[in-house]
């Protein structure tokens, strides 16, 4: 497919999509640069992992196109979002192992399911890939030995296994401890620069996101509130996007969930 | 009043809604050609989980089964001076009856719930998404082998309780009463047709199996991904599988035997 390099490899064009009657996204547009790590930042529950499901495929959206590669993946028959999809791959945030598998036929399973490769090259790509991600030695163990950060390191490594064009990262810092949580900022950058990936990190930990990520889009409210390099986001005017990235309690995102008055409510109790 | 009528309204739309899922699972589980050649030991592998684990409980139940009513039906038969027609009774009362439905109660209770709980735990775990974004589908992957082996399993493990229950009434009456031996068989061998006993129980047992192993793979397949959620959908399997299989027997046993 003749596409060219310097169009965005992701793009969504005016994309709303509803979830029953509530409007998780109002006709939003973001473009994902190849070779780039774009974060798409926001407060929970605002749907980000949604996103990552519309451009997967695995969420139809409402209205609006998501371009993959200039094909858009709501209209492809089911056999052309299964050719797409062996481009592109998901981090989940549990890690999402095979919990009947060892490690390393946990990574083999793209490529044994994908190719007819003889085994003894799937050992060596198994073995190449666990090795990107520090796993090696940790082949044999079943998912249930690892701990929670070796569970996200190995299917990073099986998310990696067919070299995908693009791979989506849900969460990937969440419940981490400083050290697995560094692992992983530094393997995101590193894999990749060195496979030449492009990178979608869903995310709310601020710091963490800001260090690693080329382009950083902040999402909440159903929309697109501010967008920019990590240097142009911080010198951003909008108070929305200052409160998140400065993590103040209050602010045009209130403490409060939507309620009625305080005083009221209290009354009615002790009536 | 109106709101028990809403209610039965919803529930109704909400069973057939069921129905169509289930029915759409199944098709895009078994549609297109299949692979057992690329997949074999995942089928064998299911065929060993979901049929020989079931072994045990299948022989034990069968042979008390075939005891008892080797005991009950000797002691009406004693009365009328017919104790040589226990073999028939024994026979014809697993081979048309128990041997289908109970073997399909158990497999429900054993190996149909342990189907919802697996299916939805993977899908509570992010397992059948991610599967799906490496783009191997999961109703095939998944889903189409625990189906044939449930589908292949149980009329088996049927025709097994069958033989282990008529030898439970052979030890009871023969061994232990003192019927004859030979009148326990050779009556059993005039009384029981092949093509209106034998074959009839054996589609009965195929159309349970077809029943139950759906209703574990779609409640599994369909289970709100919490714990509390899974747990319903696996009281819920044995519990409409066992209803369903119930009411199915009643509708067979009137087609077949019924006229």
């Amino acid at each position: 497919m003749e596409f060219g390099l310097d169009k965005p490899l992701v793009d969504i064009q005016n994309l709303t999509f509803r979830r029953g009657d509530r409007v998780i996204y109002d006709d939003m547009s973001m473009q994902f640069q190849r070779g780039k790590v774009t974060a798409i930042m926001g407060p929970s529950g605002i749907g980000k992992t949604t996103l990552l499901r519309l451009i997967g495929g695995q969420l139809k959206p409402d209205s609006g196109k998501i371009l993959f590669e200039g094909a858009d993946i709501p209209k492809l028959s089911r056999q052309d979002l299964y050719q797409a999809r062996k481009k592109m791959s998901m981090l989940f945030q549990s890690g999402a192992l095979f919990t009947e598998m060892s490690v390393f036929d946990n990574v083999a399973f793209p490529i044994r399911e994908h190719t007819r490769l003889p085994e003894a090259i799937i050992r060596t790509m198994v073995l190449m890939k666990l090795e990107a991600v520090g796993l090696r030695g940790a082949r044999d163990l079943m998912p249930g030995e690892l701990s929670g950060g070796m569970a996200r390191r190995a299917a990073l490594a099986r998310a990696i296994a067919l070299d995908p064009q693009l791979i989506m990262y849900d969460e990937p810092f969440a419940g981490q401890d400083p050290i697995s949580m560094g692992v992983i900022v530094r393997l995101i950058r590193s894999l990749n620069d060195a496979l030449g990936l492009t990178s979608i990190v869903v995310s709310h930990d601020v710091a963490e996101v800001m260090s690693i990520a080329d382009y950083v889009y902040v999402v909440a409210e159903r929309r697109v509130i501010g967008h920019g390099t990590p240097e142009q986001l911080r010198r951003h005017e909008s108070p929305l996007v200052q409160q998140f990235l400065q993590g103040q309690a209050d602010g045009p995102v209130p403490f409060h969930f939507k309620a009625a008055d305080y005083a009221t409510e209290l009354m009615e109790l002790s009536r | 009043m109106l709101k028990q009528i809403q209610q039965l309204g919803a529930n109704t739309l909400g069973t057939l809604q069921g129905l169509g899922r289930a029915t759409l699972m199944l098709f895009g589980a078994l549609w297109g050609r299949p692979r057992p050649l690329k997949n074999w030991h995942l089928y064998m592998k299911q065929i060993y989980v979901v049929g020989v684990l079931s072994l045990l409980i299948i022989l034990v139940s069968g042979l008390f089964i075939g005891m008892v009513l080797a005991l009950q039906g000797y002691t009406v038969l004693a009365k009328f001076g017919a104790e040589q027609m226990l073999g028939p009774l024994v026979a014809l009362s697993l081979l048309r009856e128990l041997g289908p439905v109970v073997t399909a109660l158990l497999f429900a209770g054993r190996a149909g719930s342990a189907l919802t709980a697996e299916i939805g735990l993977m899908k509570a775990t992010e397992q059948l998404s991610s599967m799906e974004m490496m783009a191997v589908d999961p109703l095939r992957r998944v889903i189409a082998p625990r189906f044939w082996a449930g589908v292949i399993s149980m009329p088996l493990l049927a025709l097994i309780f069958n033989a282990v229950g008529i030898l439970g009434g052979h030890l009871v009456g023969v061994d232990w009463l003192g019927v004859d031996a030979g009148g326990y068989w050779s009556a059993m061998q005039a009384n029981v047709d092949f093509q209106q006993d034998v074959v009839n129980g054996v589609i009965k047992s195929i159309v349970f199996a077809f029943i139950v192993t759906v209703i574990a793979l779609h409640k599994g397949f369909d289970a709100v991904p919490t714990s509390e959620g899974i747990s319903q959908a696996t009281t819920q399997t044995v519990v409409t599988a066992s209803l369903a299989v119930l009411g199915f027997d009643f509708v067979l046993t009137a087609v077949m035997f019924g006229g």
